[in-house]
């Protein structure tokens, strides 16, 4: 029966969490399929005892390759190894998280392949009566969303977003059986890694933060974004900003949030000085809970939010800090 | 130093129409744009020839009003342009449209570097530069924010990735997707665009790039749109208004205690 896959990442000799969500996906279309559930695994170190972690949310069998020419990830290196592996495999699904590393490896993978790959999936399912994989996206700004399927051509690609799919609790009992790779061929990757600059404090992802706090205009001069920063740490969250913020240089391009910046989809959302134009809004469509905090009560982000405080944000945010704190220490 | 830079026309908003038959979008000439991230990618390659000196090739595959970015491009500083249009390439998901990409890059002829936006702002996939790479067998490097050197045969690019930024060493002939970091857009000059005017812009069919017509538009992608919905985005939100001293705790109360009930004020990492 052919399998479902999805494509681990690892970093020193650590899995990412991403991993496992993808298995939660993954163990429910191959339920529903009754099929095995395999996880692919390239790097260049890592235990057998953190290689079981994926079997303990839902992995059958592990494909694992430990070269040193897998890690840090480059794109030929990992599809040469996968392209080998699928073509002896043949599954029938292959789930990626849409990260840097899954969305350069599988489209590049996918035209290898000659088959379909969908981006940043937010659900998937199984048509009834012919087992294709369906795979639902917003399209359009966030506008629409698309269901989308490859009918005729195998494996069938998705790339998920991470922090999109909640995490069952582990089963430790579990085992799977662990398939080393061995490609053999040899191959030069035209991409070398020489160093990374890890960011500063500030600049945590804003694409795998469970909370991202923004701010915009509203916060008039870049001394004032220290208070988004500020209410950031107390949440707990990563710092964004809107389009508007970056280029006016009051935070760096990474913390971008919007159709021009990152499409992000946190647990929690708080806009503070932004008023919400429509690229800005696309980016953030899908978080769970969204806060805006405005002097405008027609302002567009309004009709995204869940909860607003309408006023003078100089005067909300050291209040909002400051019961924050109190109830804290309460606790 | 030849560099080759795919762009696309793109609709201006986000309120697209989508055709319900096909599952494909419905684009309005009025309201199209060159799609903005590739103006990231075009300035990057108008640095090189700034810097280095390079000829630049814009192409677009799009229907007959996609002439329009190309004329952009031209104003900016490109060199050549080409248009790729044929009611065959119609429909084509992100493999049919990488394919046709790379056809006519290939017949382009001998360059050194493609250069592509990180996605366009409709499809938003980012999967078209990775695969054009992919059909030509080119080495790729996806979120570049700075070419640092350009030497014989390779290139120094930094990468912006999940833990920062990442410096590689890359061989040409290489592809790269570009970041909005790695520069600021130039705007076309008056005497760009009277120099653009004066530019023929290649049109091309798909015989024209010997397409594999089993690869091309909607018959040669592998992937169907089966469903659309629109999706009901707007929340009712619950709305304090904080006038004053006393409202202004209570505003953020009522806020603490909505946020406690969601249970989102528990992920606080001290220290």
């Amino acid at each position: 029966m052919a399998e479902v896959w999805t494509i681990a990442e690892a970093s020193g000799g650590t899995l990412k969490e991403v991993s496992f969500e993808l298995l939660a996906r993954g163990r429910s279309l191959a339920d529903e399929l009754g099929v095995p559930l395999a996880s692919v695994v390239l790097t260049d170190e890592i235990e057998e005892a953190e290689l079981q972690r994926l079997a303990s949310y839902g992995a059958d069998i592990i494909y694992a390759e430990r070269d040193p020419r897998l890690a840090p990830f480059t794109v030929a290196s990992h599809a040469a190894f996968l392209t080998a592996l699928v073509t002896r495999h043949a599954p029938q699904i292959i789930l990626a998280a849409a990260t840097t590393s899954g969305r350069t490896l599988l489209p590049y993978l996918a035209v290898k392949l000659g088959c379909g790959l969908t981006a940043d999936c937010t659900a998937l399912a199984i048509e009834e009566g012919t087992g294709n994989l369906l795979q639902i996206r917003p399209a359009i700004g966030g506008n629409i969303m698309a269901t989308i399927k490859s009918p005729d051509h195998r494996p069938q690609m998705a790339t998920i977003r991470p922090r999109s799919t909640p995490l069952p609790s582990p089963d430790h009992a579990r085992r799977a059986t662990i398939i080393p790779i061995a490609v053999t061929d040899d191959f030069h990757d035209p991409v070398q890694v020489l160093s990374l600059r890890p960011f500063g404090d500030q600049s945590s992802s804003i694409e795998n933060a469970a909370i991202v706090v923004s701010g915009g205009k509203g916060l008039k001069k870049r001394d004032n974004f220290t208070l988004i920063e500020d209410l950031a740490a107390a949440l707990g969250g990563a710092v964004g900003a809107s389009r508007d913020a970056v280029d006016r240089g009051w935070a760096s391009y990474p913390h971008q949030v919007g159709l021009s910046g990152k499409t992000i989809s946190p647990e929690l959302y708080v806009a503070v000085g932004i008023s919400g134009a429509i690229q800005h809004l696309a980016g953030i469509k899908t978080a769970k809970t969204i806060v805006a905090i405005n002097r405008d009560s027609e302002a567009n982000i309004l009709a995204l939010a869940d909860i607003a405080i309408i006023g003078d944000l100089f005067a909300i945010i050291p209040v909002l800090l400051r019961r924050l704190e109190e109830r804290r220490t309460i606790e | 130093m030849h560099i080759i830079v795919p762009i696309k026309q793109v609709p201006q908003s986000s309120d697209v129409k989508m055709d319900p038959v096909t599952g494909t979008m419905i684009r309005s000439a009025r309201s199209s744009v060159l799609n903005p991230l590739d103006l990231y990618a075009l300035e990057a390659a108008l640095h090189l020839k700034d810097e280095h000196g390079a000829q630049v090739t814009v192409v677009t595959m799009g229907p007959p009003s996609a002439v329009q970015i190309l004329k952009e491009a031209l104003s900016m500083g490109a060199d050549r342009a080409v248009h790729l249009t044929d009611r065959l390439f119609g429909g084509g998901d992100t493999y049919a449209t990488s394919y046709v990409l790379s056809r006519a890059i290939e017949k382009i002829g001998s360059f050194d570097l493609v250069i592509t936006g990180e996605r366009a702002t409709d499809g938003d996939t980012a999967q078209v530069g990775p695969g054009i790479a992919s059909w030509l067998d080119l080495a790729l490097a996806t979120y570049v924010s700075a070419i640092e050197e350009v030497a014989d045969g390779h290139l120094i690019a930094e990468r912006l990735i999940e833990e920062g930024y990442q410096r590689v060493r890359v061989s040409l002939p290489a592809l790269l997707t570009v970041v909005k970091e790695i520069a600021i857009p130039r705007l076309p000059t008056l005497r760009g665009k009277k120099r653009a005017m004066g530019k023929e812009i290649e049109t091309w069919d798909a015989e024209a790039i010997a397409a594999d017509r089993t690869k091309i538009g909607l018959k040669g992608s592998p992937t169907r749109v089966v469903q659309i919905e629109t999706p009901k985005v707007a929340r009712s939100a619950l709305i304090y208004h904080a006038d004053g001293d006393e409202a202004t705790v209570q505003a953020c109360d009522h806020l603490l205690d909505f946020l406690q009930e969601r249970n989102l004020l528990a992920e606080v990492h001290h220290g």
